[in-house]
């Protein structure tokens, strides 16, 4: 039972991880919640449905397009509601910015899809194995390789990269680094192309693996997620990835040993123990260092 | 001809006047000091000149060009580099890792080539690593080099700003006040250090400061604002003479 739990956890936590990293890098670079992540993510999995059934791709791809068109969509975003007010007036606009673009998004999907939940065709073949006492199905073990392969290559990307380096100058000190030659827009843009991407990604799969998605699936998704990313620590990578997987582990064992009715709440109030103990959460001593 | 000119600068904020019709022109491979009381605009001009602030009016000519409407990061790619009256490093970014963000400006390798160690990145990031042990052993903070920016002291992160400002291979190097709260072993030090950078690098350096000792000492050329408008320009011994000068500004210091 424990072992059972302990991995749908760490299935459901890899998809948290996956949104709320793009909250703590593009919080790590312009200090904005970007309320429009959760929405960006439902789109994600609304351009893989469309990929699948309309195109007629594969699923492999699907999620590929899902994760590019997202890429599209967030850079959009960041240059419509975003960028104008950068600068020039205060945070709060953005943040007030953000929640106008995620009504907007929820609201052009609810016209383009209609309000009732769809699903993906069976388009995998679902096989189930028995490990011991634990059973898990062959999605699952894609999901998680996927979102293993996917924060492995953003860690590499902002340790090794040119551009990584670039992000996590900005991260500390955005005039300075633009002083160094770093063009801070074109490194805003990336943040806000990589995160919605890894959003799509996270989309597209809990879609299938829950085999549902409607246009404010984004909603409580984002909530959670950027639970995560505080839990975490926000600003840190690290953070995001450990705090979206122990909050899916803890969401599930609450379920588990507690109540299924208290399935949501139980995200708020970890984050709020959290919160109380470690102010800034937990990696949050390393969120200047990582990112 | 001149590596920098300033024609007719003057910078408004909301109807104040901060900077007041400023020419100067800097030669190639001289040391030019700007010094002025405290709110005389030298932080402003050095603003302008790097593209943080767009002058309200008047021209800054880098090369022969106009740099006026270019956005900082490009200002620093021309071959512009500064350091900050109040240090801004990277503070959570070891010392070696300042100078490498100074490089970005130089290297080309795209996302993959530095994700998967491809050649290209590869070779970028050798002659990256050879140039910033060069600029560490040249403001003597080697064997500091993983250690975390915040963690080295007043003096070697002001000379660490210094080698990051240096990695971009700038031209032209503005110090703004580099020898603010240092005590005065670090000025000698920091004395003999900016002038082997001007020898080695063959560089052109701008600098502000308000130790008048310093600033004597060390530049070539001297010019003294207040408030907002330049009231000299000239050696340093024709400065320190000057009735102007003495009335405004030397004369409540000396």
């Amino acid at each position: 039972m424990f072992w059972q739990q302990l991995l749908n956890g760490i299935t459901l936590g890899s998809s948290y991880a996956l949104i709320a990293l793009g909250y703590t890098m593009v919080y790590g670079i312009v200090q904005l919640i970007n309320f429009a992540h959760g929405e960006i993510y439902m789109f994600g999995a609304f351009a893989g449905l469309f990929l699948v059934t309309v195109v007629g791709l594969p699923i492999g791809w699907a999620l590929l397009g899902a994760m590019a068109f997202c890429m599209l969509l967030g850079v959009v975003v960041e240059r419509v509601a975003y960028r104008p007010l950068r600068g020039k007036s205060s945070r709060l606009s953005a943040l007030i910015s953000a929640i106008g673009v995620s009504i907007f998004l929820s609201t052009l999907m609810v016209i383009i899809a209609g309000t009732n939940p769809r699903n993906y065709p069976d388009i995998i073949k679902i096989s189930n194995y028995q490990l011991g006492a634990v059973q898990f199905s062959s999605l699952q073990i894609i999901i998680l390789i996927i979102s293993a392969i996917l924060m492995i290559g953003l860690e590499l990307m902002v340790r090794r990269s040119r551009i990584g380096k670039a992000m996590r100058a900005c991260s500390q000190d955005i005039e300075a680094a633009a002083l160094m030659g770093i063009n801070v827009n074109r490194v805003i843009s990336f943040t806000f192309a990589v995160g919605s991407a890894l959003a799509a990604a996270g989309g597209v799969m809990v879609a299938i693996y829950y085999n549902a998605l409607w246009p404010y699936m984004g909603t409580m998704a984002g909530m959670k997620a950027f639970c995560a990313a505080v839990l975490g620590g926000i600003g840190s990578i690290p953070g995001a990835m450990v705090g979206g997987i122990s909050l899916g582990i803890m969401e599930i064992m609450g379920v588990a040993y507690l109540s299924s009715s208290y399935k949501d709440a139980i995200a708020f109030a970890i984050l709020i123990l959290v919160l109380i103990i470690r102010p800034q959460g937990l990696l949050g001593q390393k969120i200047v260092k990582k990112v | 001809m001149p590596i920098l000119e300033l024609k007719g600068i003057s910078q408004e904020f909301g109807g104040l006047r901060a900077l007041d019709s400023i020419d100067m022109a800097i030669e190639t491979g001289e040391i030019f000091g700007i010094i002025g009381p405290n709110g005389a605009g030298k932080t402003t001009l050095f603003n302008i000149i790097t593209g943080i602030y767009e002058p309200t009016q008047g021209e800054v000519i880098f090369n022969g060009g106009n740099i006026n409407r270019l956005p900082a990061y490009q200002v620093a790619r021309q071959g512009i580099a500064r350091t900050y009256q109040n240090i801004r490093l990277f503070k959570k970014l070891s010392v070696l890792d300042n100078i490498r963000v100074g490089r970005y400006g130089v290297t080309k390798n795209g996302i993959f080539s530095g994700m998967l160690g491809l050649p290209l990145a590869r070779r970028e990031e050798s002659q990256t690593m050879a140039e910033a042990m060069r600029l560490l052993e040249l403001v003597g903070l080697y064997d500091r080099r993983w250690e975390y920016a915040d963690s080295l002291a007043y003096g070697e992160q002001r000379r660490l700003e210094i080698a990051r400002a240096l990695a971009l291979n700038p031209t032209l190097l503005l110090l703004d006040e580099p020898a603010a709260g240092m005590n005065s072993s670090e000025k000698v030090e920091l004395v003999s250090l900016i002038r082997r950078i001007r020898e080695e690098m063959e560089l052109t350096i701008l600098l502000v400061e308000h130790d008048m000792n310093l600033v004597m000492n060390i530049c070539d050329r001297i010019a003294v604002l207040d408030y907002g408008r330049r009231i000299a320009l000239d050696t340093p011994i024709r400065v320190k003479n000057d009735a102007a000068v003495i009335q405004s500004y030397l004369g409540v210091e000396a």
